[in-house]
């Protein structure tokens, strides 16, 4: 894991500088410098206002950066690159179109056709998420798990590289939550992506990811950067692991021990 | 409905109501019989035409300008406080103004029409493009798709339950609007009927009229309903699909 030669996602003294409407000037990210591998799974933890949406946009490259440099592959992210995919916080589905539709709509979005191709692939990663059965349903005919997974799906259609996602699992309920992180786990072993999952639950962080990024709010930055020795494949039974309670504890320590955001 | 008019019978013949201050539902019947049936569907069809027509007009307008001002903060500045002031006119007022500058033909009627119909749709239809949840912005931003997909393929049909809203307020407008139009220049239409009525003291003819009018307007508003039922069931809320 150490000896990665070219990084997926840099981040060289990334600074972004966000002006109100009143003329002030809000430094929501300072100085954020890190690199992630490919095929890492990196979890961002913080608290509520901390800028972790902030640095998934950058990398997206849905904003630009006010100082330093993002680069994906070591190229400068100066328009939304076609290697990333996103899941947001609420599965955001359209409501006109069925799962199967939603799932292949970046095509029909990007390239404005889906071809026989496209349908045989979204098949795929309905399976992959475990709704082959809802492909014809409509979003609102789902739980809010499965239409999160649906979301997933829809981020994997273009067959990204990177793999962004914003709080996903924070919408759902508790158990639905834990089942949908060991999906998560699965689709991430079967289908081997760099991830950058943004999270506020410590517990979550733990469980998924290999590195994980704490981020302390006002200016947002990186307070420390924790490896996660917990050994793969992980489940259920990770739960139950000492080390996974130690971890937790630890960086929920980091997380409380600086002044935090109102 | 049918105890209403049974009361309403009933208080006519009872109480001895002069004919002209309410006809009492019989004699409405009676004189709605007393017209022909060609003379009715003159009226009819034409009142039915202006109305459509301006509705139609006012759709045509209304989509493209609510997008552009939606997504335009400039426009938006600059045109919707013309909008507001248009919409502020008494519609009444301004229709003989623009049967004089736009002469005796169905035009001025459609135009009035339209003016009346119109606003509702602009508002609804920029509020529910501007509902559009940001993540599905961010997501349309990602793939770098064009402008004009994202409009069509995310943001119009996002406002389409806030669109059909407004069609259910504006085809009732619609009518209201092709009847003022009537009243002001016409030689045919329900609400010329009614004025040429009333004129002559033909209460009963004008109820008549009237009778027909509203029952037109409620099968308008039913159709588009009907309409959103048939080609957006996604847009209504579960219980209310066909």
């Amino acid at each position: 894991m150490s000896i990665q030669v070219r990084p997926a996602i840099t981040f060289e003294k990334v600074g972004r500088v966000f002006g109100l409407a009143d003329g002030q000037q809000v430094t929501a990210l300072r100085d954020l410098s890190f690199s992630i591998a490919k095929n890492e799974f990196v979890a961002i933890v913080g608290p509520s206002g901390c800028g972790k949406s902030t640095v998934l946009r950058l990398i997206a490259g849905l904003i630009p950066p006010t100082r330093g440099r993002v680069s994906i592959y070591e190229v400068a992210v100066d328009e939304p690159p076609d290697m990333v995919g996103i899941v947001f916080q609420k599965p955001t589905l359209l409501p006109w179109l069925d799962v199967k539709s939603n799932v292949t709509f970046p095509m029909r979005h990007k390239y404005g056709r889906v071809t026989e191709q496209d349908h045989k692939l979204a098949r795929e990663l309905l399976a992959l998420v475990g709704l082959s059965d809802f492909a014809s349903s409509r979003p609102d005919e789902l739980s809010g798990g499965m239409q999160q997974r649906a979301a997933i799906a829809r981020a994997l259609l273009l067959d990204p590289e990177i793999l962004l996602m914003d709080e996903p699992f924070s919408a759902l309920d508790a158990l639905t939550r834990d089942e949908m992180s060991f999906e998560l786990l699965r689709i991430w072993t079967e289908r081997p992506k760099t991830v950058v999952f943004i999270t506020h639950s410590i517990p979550e962080a733990v469980l998924l990811a290999d590195r994980i990024f704490v981020m302390t709010p006002r200016p947002g930055t990186i307070a420390e950067i924790i490896d996660n020795p917990l050994p793969r494949p992980r489940g259920i039974d990770t739960l139950a692991d000492p080390v996974y309670h130690e971890l937790t504890t630890r960086i929920r320590n980091t997380v409380f021990a600086r002044p935090r955001a109102a | 409905m049918l105890a209403i008019l049974a009361v309403w019978e009933a208080a006519c013949r009872l109480l001895h109501v002069p004919e002209f201050l309410l006809p009492a539902p019989s004699v409405i019947l009676k004189a709605a019989l007393a017209m022909s049936g060609s003379e009715w569907a003159g009226h009819i069809t034409s009142t039915l035409r202006v109305a459509l027509e301006g509705y139609t007009v006012s759709i045509l307008i209304s989509l493209p300008l609510a997008t552009m001002l939606a997504l335009s903060p400039i426009l938006s500045r600059t045109i919707y406080p013309i909008l507001v002031v248009i919409h502020s006119t008494p519609i009444v007022a301004v229709a003989p103004i623009i049967v004089v500058t736009l002469g005796v033909s169905d035009l001025p009627r459609v135009v009035i029409t339209s003016i009346i119909t119109f606003f509702p749709l602009v508002i609804s239809t920029a509020t529910g493009i501007l509902s559009t949840p940001d993540e599905l912005v961010e997501l349309s931003r990602s793939l770098r798709a064009t402008r004009g997909r994202e409009i069509l393929q995310i943001r119009l049909p996002y406002a389409v339950p806030h669109i059909f809203s407004a069609l259910k307020v504006s085809i009732t407008l619609a009518v209201v609007g092709a009847v003022v139009a009537e009243f002001v220049a016409a030689e045919r239409g329900l609400g010329y009927a009614i004025l040429f009525a009333t004129s002559t003291f033909k209460i009963p003819q004008a109820f008549a009229c009237l009778v027909v009018l509203v029952m037109m307007s409620l099968i308008l508003f039913r159709l588009v309903v009907t309409a959103q039922m048939l080609l957006f069931p996604w847009s209504l809320p579960r219980e209310k699909r066909a």
